[in-house]
């Protein structure tokens, strides 16, 4: 697609997009030289609003950090804590009930389809279509509602706990829910019909900035990056955690590597999000929600401990190594998106700004995630 | 399958004799025991991936630190990511590599190499892993490890100024 051209370096000049522009979702700075609308050479400056959640860990005890991994990523929050709950249940021995399990895994299926909602609304509203956007939001709002009745907020959720989670589910978030399923369905159909087929959205998409196998195993890029350019890759499905062996559900996973396969992936898990919250609804069990026998102070045994999550934006881990304290001897967050966005460098060689642009949309940028 | 080939790949790194089958028969909590009390030998130890959450986890000199990641190139293993850990009570640093795959042959990998505290210097694996780029720089800035080779190291995170390094345990604020 990208139209061969001469390159001639004497001619080029160096355009920042960023720190802050609409297009970067964010505070994320992409300095480019240019030649005319091609690119000749990109980096990406990262690290306006690092916090350091990593030298947090080190002096917050366990439980105090529950807290931060929400702080991360604003969009899908629940998938980084159930990474870190995950942890610290399997470096201690915390046994979890298994109604707990469930509320979670329906709890971050959630999380991600209001993360991917979000995400379809800026996409398109990146390549120059508001009301997707509107319509997005209306649906998400949904979403929010429902967590913010069970976890108490709307984005920064810290729900999880140690064993378990800190609030039951009422018949009043079922019924809400099962609601939510059909009436999401109706308006995933209206998306493609308002957005997919849409002859100016493809024509901005199909084809574009390829990225192949060889470089998102490279870079280390996960989630619809991966899955986007045919690798079948779900940390859900390939290293097996939580309650996720007992759904049903299936990767999308398409083969052409371009910025529309990205969009596909995404769009077709939240059918496969729905699934799994259909079906975790359905088999529900009774029970409690926290268990019986909990250490009152956390301490791991010392050793070094890694957990993989599959979270809205990709393969999240994070490592312990914990030196038998109540504190954390190191805390390390893999992010997804730091790896994803990586790649952005070498891809977009070569390649058009305004093709540059969708692109990073497609990338389903969180900056706080990033940086951490 | 190819956690027993990686492993087979990885032990021809470290000479066979006495100490590396002392290791491989010791058991996790014996083998976490010693690393409280003092630094752990290289060699290769095969974790309980149900408790660690991951299969092989090899600590090597940072001289062998290429060559065995080329052994999980070539085994098409991706890079998750690079970090750092203060050993402060030891005089080391740990600068530990995470490697997964792609397929739903199951095998996560962790190599680690130990430096000295005072001139922290590891070989740079970008040439062979392009996305080793920022974990490198990252862990540079936060540590001070150096990343020899590296085309590119400056801080990434932190301010460009910046001249501390805010992960390492004797770091005051």
């Amino acid at each position: 697609m990208n139209a061969p051209i001469e390159l001639q370096p004497d001619e080029t000049f160096i355009l920042n997009v960023g720190p802050q522009h609409p297009a970067t979702h964010g505070v994320l700075r992409v300095k480019m030289e240019m030649n005319g609308e091609y690119i000749v050479e990109a980096e990406t400056v990262i690290g306006y609003i690092h916090r350091m959640h990593e030298k947090m860990g080190e002096v917050k005890t366990y439980p105090q950090y529950l807290m931060n991994l929400s702080r991360m990523d604003y969009l899908g929050a629940l998938g980084y804590s159930h990474g870190h709950v995950l942890l610290v249940e399997k470096a201690s021995g915390i046994e979890v009930p298994e109604r707990a399990e469930y509320i979670r895994a329906i709890m971050v299926e959630l999380n991600r389809v209001s993360s991917h909602l979000f995400w379809f609304g800026a996409f398109v509203m990146d390549l120059g279509g508001f009301s997707p956007l509107m319509y997005a939001l209306q649906d998400r709002e949904h979403i929010l509602d429902m967590l913010e009745a069970v976890t108490g907020s709307r984005l920064t959720y810290c729900y999880f706990r140690f064993g378990g989670v800190y609030n039951d589910v009422d018949d009043e978030f079922i019924s809400s829910a099962r609601r939510f399923i059909p009436r999401m369905r109706k308006s995933l159909k209206k998306y493609h019909k308002l957005v997919t087929g849409n002859v100016i959205f493809r024509k901005r998409l199909e084809g574009i900035a390829p990225v192949s196998q060889e470089m998102c195993r490279k870079y280390g890029a996960s989630s619809a990056v991966a899955r986007g350019s045919g690798i079948n890759f779900d940390v859900r499905k390939n290293e097996p955690y939580s309650v996720y062996p007992e759904f049903d559900f299936d990767v999308p996973v398409f083969h052409e590597c371009d910025s529309l396969a990205r969009y596909n992936v995404r769009m077709e898990e939240i059918e496969q999000s729905l699934r799994i919250i259909e079906q975790g609804l359905d088999k529900l069990p009774d029970g409690p929600i926290m268990p019986k026998k909990k250490p009152k102070i956390i301490k791991p045994p010392a050793g070094d401990y890694y957990q993989a999550v599959e979270t809205a934006r990709g393969s999240f881990g994070i490592r312990l190594v914990s030196d038998g304290g109540k504190i954390p001897y190191r805390l390390k967050l893999r992010s997804p998106t730091y790896s994803n966005m990586h790649l952005f460098d070498e891809a977009c060689r070569g390649m058009m700004i305004m093709d540059a642009l969708a692109f990073m949309g497609s990338l389903d940028l969180v900056i706080p995630e990033i940086d951490r | 399958m190819i956690c027993e080939q990686t492993k087979l790949a990885l032990q021809k790194l470290f000479p066979p004799p006495e100490p590396q089958e002392d290791i491989l028969e010791e058991t996790d909590e014996e083998q976490d025991k010693k690393v409280a009390k003092k630094p752990r030998p290289n060699g290769l130890v095969e974790r309980d991936y149900a408790v660690h959450g991951y299969h092989l986890d090899a600590q090597l000199d940072p001289n062998q630190l290429l060559e065995a990641v080329t052994i999980l190139d070539e085994a098409e293993f991706f890079i998750e990511s690079i970090t750092g850990v203060d050993w402060i009570k030891d005089d080391q640093l740990e600068v530990v590599y995470d490697f997964a795959r792609y397929d739903f042959d199951l095998c996560r990998v962790v190599i680690r190499t130990r430096v000295d505290r005072k001139e922290p210097a590891v070989p740079t694996i970008t040439k062979i892993y392009d996305g080793a780029n920022w974990h490198e720089r990252e862990t540079h800035e936060f540590f001070g490890i150096k990343f020899e080779g590296h085309p590119h190291l400056i801080p990434l995170l932190l301010p460009e100024d910046a001249d501390f390094h805010p992960l390492l345990k004797d770091f005051k604020a």
